[in-house]
């Protein structure tokens, strides 16, 4: 899984039928501590109503986002599945 | 998912079993602001997408499974056509 932040959202009209109704999220990895971008932000669906501005975990692989987001046959490959409270680094 | 600007088309006559008719697409990879960042790969295409569009693409085993003929040797493949990205409060329309 990714740590990243949700920047924002996708729209497109013409897609593959499994992205139907669903909600496309741009999101930008970021760094544990300093929560400073890092790499380059990438699409995927949201199973637990992320918005703009959440830090969240991200899973880019395709069975993950399969299962959570679409069915066993849908080109999905990324998906946010949960909003991150805090992230303790160290003894707490 | 990633997204990406068509520049042009790949053509290829010998295909593996399965792509006849499958469109390759060369395009450039976008950062969420649309600019162009890393390099350039091949994409499979089912929704004939056209130079200069921006494209969602998903890579992985998924990619073929956005295809007709969804048991082929593609690692990349287009999944919509996109027509609006946001990123922090500032909407572009490719």
């Amino acid at each position: 899984m990714i740590l990243g932040r949700v920047t924002g959202n996708a729209v497109a009209v013409e897609k593959h039928p499994c992205y139907d109704g669903k909600i496309c999220l741009v999101v930008q990895p970021v760094d544990p501590v300093s929560r400073k971008d890092v790499g380059r932000a990438f699409l995927a669906l949201d199973a637990v109503q992320a918005g703009e501005g959440d830090l969240v975990l991200a899973s880019r692989e395709g069975n993950t986002a399969r299962q959570l987001a679409g069915g066993p046959d849908d080109p999905i490959h990324s998906v946010v599945l949960a909003i991150v409270d805090r992230v303790e680094i160290g003894e707490s | 998912m990633e997204l990406a600007r068509v520049m042009g088309t790949v053509v290829a006559d010998r295909k593996y079993e399965g792509l006849e008719g499958v469109k390759l697409l060369l395009v450039q990879p976008l950062t969420s602001a649309l600019e162009p960042t890393a390099d350039p790969l091949i994409v499979a295409d089912r929704f004939s997408a056209g130079v200069g569009q921006v494209v969602w693409w998903v890579g992985g085993r998924e990619a073929a499974l956005a295809l007709p003929e969804t048991f082929v040797p593609v690692d990349a493949a287009v999944v919509a056509i996109a027509d609006e990205v946001t990123t922090g409060g500032k909407t572009v329309r490719p």
